[in-house]
């Protein structure tokens, strides 16, 4: 059940770098990961390549498949023509280090400008009562395994390098809204989610969805709640004076 | 020469796994300037892998559970082995460490009246696992990771700064620890490593190191871990003169994956059991029943409707031998499976889909869903799993105090997390290694803490001559690359994968141990003519080549005290020995390193503290302790 | 393109994308099909003919509802609210305004029409044509934040298309009756309700704002339900587009005499 695949892998770093032609043996069953290893460990002892679990659990094998942003480990040849040549490179939004790594510190800066979790005064450690389906939406946000793939696929900073400065990316938008879903989180998120991370840039053209592994609802179920809640706080002048007259407790 | 990086911290934490950042956590509560060395990208650690959940006597699920039940089921999993002191301080202090999580942000499962839900496992007499979904270890490493950046922002808060200040707590991701360093006293005085992703080289000053580096897994080839689990931590340990502890129990969990061969070891998690799945043979028999070992006989149902009623009445029906401890099942597999009663790709079945409805599988096991799904093709809802034993966790490890987590032998150096021996015996049980990474790393954190206060300041020096030293062993990959004798790297590795799978496996023989001595002994020799191609930055082969040295030292300490224990426990099966011996239990298989040379010998246990035995009935107690460890008043009735 | 996949410092790879499958499909589609049906609605609405079956009482949801002197007296189900229009000005200015916006400031759309016309991104991981970028952080764009406003509308307007299926029940000199044309209002309006309900401003409204469901059991009923429906939002809006058409397209030959209308009752 083995055959010879051709593929073509990009080799470089930051100083450039070039798509690197190879031949190499596929069996039943691998994944693109297998592939890279196989290179590895028979043609290319130095190639640069990320990977953890190789279960789809870690997001670390983060990289583009003919075009396409994938986890490595969870792109099974069977799904490629025994023709077809397949291209492998980084990911494109982010500087590259060496090979298929690149420097994803721009995602780690921005996860620390969010502001933690906020536990509500009073309440010791134990004394937590949650409702399963108050803690559904922000848990689907927390499956989420930092693969990046998501910030790598937005046009808005892998078109626009100079947006990187003011757009934290759906990844940490997400963050932003699954604080903002805790049922027991005590800060204010929605301006700052408008102010200082960019929501506004986002203009849902769900690419993030598209290639979330872990098939996040990130446009539907966290990027577009959070600019309607947005839109309550800045934009709608109804509830703006609802608020002003009467404070929910909601 | 090349430049090398220093920092100066008050405690080094290596390894950013569970134990790694709760350590990082305590330390920087303290007041303490931390250091994080994170082998991964931040965030990315083993932990991840860790499914089913966190075992903590809270009682939501069933209120008759407590700390006592807890232990008693810990001591039993690991078959009277454990480290009994630890064994308590992990049942007591476990309901604590999770419920600080969630002030730190986690969102676990719920029962009906808001409390954490908690989940069956194997081993554990009540429902005891705190749980996401089938992804709790993501759920731990995340909120871990999220409260070390919620420090970082108070850092900068306390600076008036905006965003995080990494100051006095600093994650340095993608960087390997090749050395400790040591005084002329022989304590901790530094850490040097390099950076994965530049080939930079750096020393960390700091008079404690916190080893929490998880496990040896990537010794062998079937495993359900990943390529950090080189054992750097065991070895580290070794090297600056401490102790390891029982290294021959190795835990195999019964069910990975055996299909396709490129996912062949990936975890399916005990919970898929713990849910109602069952295993069955190739003639569709429900084979686990065969298998409960005298002692555990009364505490398993015995038929196939008892243990189908445990699920809904667990009050009063005995549970179903799915859900033995981890060992048993493993054996069982494979003794089905070499009786020629195996799966087509050398397995047995695992299947829920005929004993749960589709979408509860999926709101349940989500993850093991997409997992066959997408790298299997099987829609687990429609059809069984084929699963077989995995190399998954080492009970075996450093040799700590118990109360502080401080290694054996070297002042400043401290160890948590799975990387930390005792605490498990000769068999960890499902869960508990989550709360064993939390318990523990707290420990480690505040042991490390109170040691630094003892130094008044003054820390130990690092000489130039050890970073010479250091830096010339770390590079000599390349040196030896141009020799005609340079070996690859990649298929040292493989060589030393199989031999362990194939001759210090699941289970084992005299000849066979020896016989993988003698390879590991001859490998040994050729590791340091590993070579490597190309540059630094970010040379995969040059580190495989570094943590060659590591898996090999630790192999050979599994292997050697694997010989040596002449009985089967728990991880550790002799063919030749197949009876568990009360006289074994009481003793402890201690390795050290001579320059080169693994020794191992024996050392008593410490004996249990009375108040803690009277936990079990004298039936059982008899079944584990020699009669003069029984104790006095309980002899005579 | 200099600032984004080959900014300095990332991979040097010329091609704009390495994509291999044929990615360029789905947003040529897109802007054909918008560009037919917009045609369509502009010649339909200037025109001002045949929207109207006076006999089987059948009107057009693009003239809906029709008060103004111009309308047919038997059109005007809501009564003479303005006098007559000039020819040059639409009847359906009074509606179609709002249903634009709804449409235009919808949250499908935006992705539709972001992607196929302004290629921003064309498809993902594409890299766009566009030198700089700023989102919906400015005006005109900012105002795409009005859509619960645009949705309130687009439901008092599916009231009033609800209306106008209940009149189209009641044919000429009958209490009772309904035939093709009936059948067809009545599904493009069932499936007008789906689509506004499912809309991601409604969502919000009936209970996604909330920060704890537990406290409000109904709301966080019509939350789930409404989910559901937002699942398909992209699916119900393209066949509302279609259902629109057609009922708007029947209406025409019926009107005009072209076809005469099945009826089964009446």
């Amino acid at each position: 059940m083995s055959y010879d695949a051709q593929f073509r892998v990009w080799r470089g770093d930051d100083e450039g770098g070039d798509l690197v032609d190879y031949t190499v043996e596929v069996n039943e069953g691998e994944v693109v990961l297998d592939i890279i290893h196989r290179l590895q460990a028979t043609q290319a002892g130095d190639l640069a390549v990320r990977w953890n679990c190789k279960a789809g659990k870690c997001g670390s094998c983060s990289a583009e498949i003919n075009g396409r942003p994938r986890l490595m480990c969870m792109t099974r040849m069977s799904t490629f023509a025994e023709n077809e040549t397949i291209t492998v490179t980084p990911l494109r939004a982010f500087p590259v280090m060496k090979d298929l790594v690149t420097d994803v510190s721009f995602n780690y800066k921005k996860a620390q400008q969010v502001p933690a979790f906020a536990p509500p005064p009073g309440l010791e450690p134990g004394e937590y009562r949650l409702a399963q389906i108050d803690v559904e939406r922000p848990q689907e946000f927390r499956k989420c395994i930092e693969c990046f793939l998501c910030q790598d696929v937005c046009h808005v900073v892998r078109d626009h390098e100079e947006n990187k400065e003011s757009f934290s990316g759906p990844r940490f938008l997400m963050r932003i809204a699954e604080l903002d879903m805790h049922p027991l989180d005590a800060l204010d998120r929605q301006h700052t989610a408008q102010e200082e991370h960019g929501l506004g840039m986002c203009n849902i053209t769900k690419c993030c969805t598209e290639v979330c592994p872990e098939h996040i609802k990130i446009t539907d179920n966290a990027l577009i709640p959070l600019k309607e809640r947005v839109v309550d706080r800045k934009y709608d002048p109804v509830v703006w004076l609802g608020n002003k007259i009467r404070r929910r407790p909601s | 020469m090349s430049e090398i990086e220093k920092h100066n911290y008050d405690v080094l934490v290596v390894g950013a796994g569970g134990a790694g950042l709760r350590a990082a956590i305590a330390a920087r509560q303290a007041g303490l300037r931390v250091a994080v060395i994170s082998k991964s990208l931040f965030g990315k650690a083993h932990t991840v892998m860790a499914e089913g959940g966190i075992a903590a006597s809270m009682g939501n699920v069933n209120p008759r559970d407590n700390w006592q039940v807890h232990f008693r089921d810990t001591m039993r999993g690991g078959k009277f082995l454990n480290n009994w002191r630890m064994a308590e301080l992990h049942a007591k202090e476990a309901p604590l460490r999770v419920w600080e999580l969630e002030t730190y942000g986690a969102l676990f499962d719920r029962t009906k009246d808001g409390k954490i839900s908690q989940r069956n496992f194997g081993g554990h007499e009540y429902p005891r696992l705190a749980h996401v979904g089938d992804r709790t270890g993501l759920e731990l490493i995340r909120t871990l990771q999220q409260k070390i950046v919620s420090l970082q922002q108070d850092d900068a808060r306390a600076i008036n700064h905006e965003g995080a200040d990494e100051g006095k707590m600093k994650v340095f991701a993608e960087c390997t620890i090749t050395e400790l360093l040591k005084d002329d006293s022989g304590r901790i005085s530094g850490a040097f490593g390099y950076y994965r992703e530049t080939g930079g080289l750096v020393l960390f000053r700091a008079p404690a190191v916190i080893l929490a580096t998880g496990g040896i897994g990537k010794s062998f080839k079937v495993t359900s871990n990943s390529w950090e689990y080189t054992g750097d931590g065991h070895a580290l340990a070794l090297r600056t003169g401490s102790a390891l502890l029982n290294m021959e129990f190795v835990q195999f969990h019964p069910t990975g994956m055996v299909w396709p061969p490129s996912v062949k070891g990936i975890l399916v998690t005990e919970s898929v059991r713990g849910d109602g799945g069952v295993l069955r043979n190739s003639e569709g028999k429900r084979f686990m029943f065969d298998y409960v070992p005298p002692v555990f006989r009364g505490q398993y149902a015995e038929t196939e409707e008892e243990g189908d009623r445990w699920y809904e009445d667990p009050d009063n029906n005995k549970r179903p031998p799915e859900l033995l401890p981890r060992d048993e099942v493993a054996r069982a597999i494979n003794s089905e499976v070499k009786a020629g009663r195996g799966s087509p790709h050398g397995g047995v079945f695992l299947d829920i889909a005929s004993r749960r409805p589709a979408d509860e599988i999926l709101r349940r096991l989500p993850s093991m869903y997409h997992q066959f799904k997408e790298l299997a093709d099987v829609d687990i809802t429609a059809e069984p799993m084929e699963v077989g034993p995995t190399c998954h966790y080492v009970m075996g490890g450093v040799e700590v105090d118990p109360d502080t987590a401080a290694a054996t032998g070297v002042p400043g150096l401290f160890a948590a997390g799975e990387v930390a021996g005792g605490m498990h015996g000769s068999n960890r049980l499902g869960g508990n290694s989550l709360s064993d990474l939390l318990v523990f790393g707290r420990r480690a954190g505040d042991g490390a803490a109170a040691y630094v206060a003892t130094l008044k300041g003054i820390y130990p020096a690092v000489t130039e001559g050890q970073l010479r030293e250091a830096e010339r062993t770390a590079l000599t990959p390349f040196d030896v690359a141009t020799s005609p004798e340079a070996e690859n790297p990649y298929a040292l590795h493989a060589e030393l994968q199989q031999t362990m799978n194939d001759l210090v496996g699941i289970i084992r023989k005299e000849e066979e141990m020896r016989e993988a001595i003698e390879k590991l002994e001859s490998l040994k020799e050729r590791t340091p003519r590993a070579g490597v191609e190309g540059g630094r930055r970010f040379n995969p082969g040059w580190h495989l080549a570094l943590d060659l040295r590591n898996m090999l030292v630790v192999s050979l300490t599994v292997a050697k005290a694997a010989l040596l224990r002449q009985e089967s426990r728990g991880g550790h099966t002799r063919d030749d020995f197949p009876k568990m011996e009360p006289e074994w239990r009481a003793k402890n298989l201690i390795c050290t390193t001579d320059g080169d040379e693994v020794i191992v010998v024996e050392q008593p246990m410490i004996p249990m503290r009375e108040d803690l035995l009277e936990l079990f009935d004298r039936d059982e107690l008899a079944k584990y302790l020699t009669d003069a460890e029984l104790p006095q008043e309980v002899q005579s009735s | 393109m200099q600032a984004g996949v080959s900014a300095p410092g990332r991979a040097t790879i010329a091609e704009r994308t390495l994509r291999t499958d044929r990615w360029w499909q789905a947003p040529l589609l897109t802007s054909v099909l918008l560009s037919i049906w917009v045609l369509y609605a502009l010649v339909r609405t200037v025109s001002q003919r045949a929207y109207f079956a006076a006999p089987e009482h059948y009107l057009s949801p693009f003239t809906s509802p029709c008060v103004t002197a111009s309308c047919p007296p038997a059109a005007r189900d809501f009564g003479t609210w303005f006098g007559h229009f000039p020819p040059f000005i639409p009847l359906a200015l009074i509606t179609l305004p709002f249903l634009l916006g709804f449409r235009l400031t919808c949250y499908y759309y935006r992705r539709a029409y972001y992607r196929a016309f302004w290629q921003s991104p064309p498809a993902c991981g594409v890299a766009e044509p566009h030198s700089k970028y700023t989102g919906e952080t400015r005006f005109p764009l900012i105002l795409q934040n009005l859509h619960r406003y645009f949705f309130l509308a687009a439901g008092v307007i599916s009231l009033v298309n609800t209306w106008d299926v209940v009149q189209a029940f009641r044919p000429e000199g009958h209490t009772f009756g309904f035939g093709l044309g009936t059948l067809i209002m009545l599904v493009n309006v069932v499936l007008l309700w789906m689509y506004t309900v499912s809309c991601h401003s409604c969502r919000h409204i009936v209970g996604g704002r909330l920060r704890n469901f537990s406290r409000h059991p109904l709301r966080y009923k019509a939350w789930t339900v409404v989910s559901k429906l937002n699942a398909k939002h992209m699916q119900l809006a393209w066949v509302t587009l279609l259902t629109l058409m057609l009922t708007d397209a029947y209406i025409a030959l019926v009107s005009s005499g072209a076809i005469s209308d099945p009826r089964f009752y009446n």
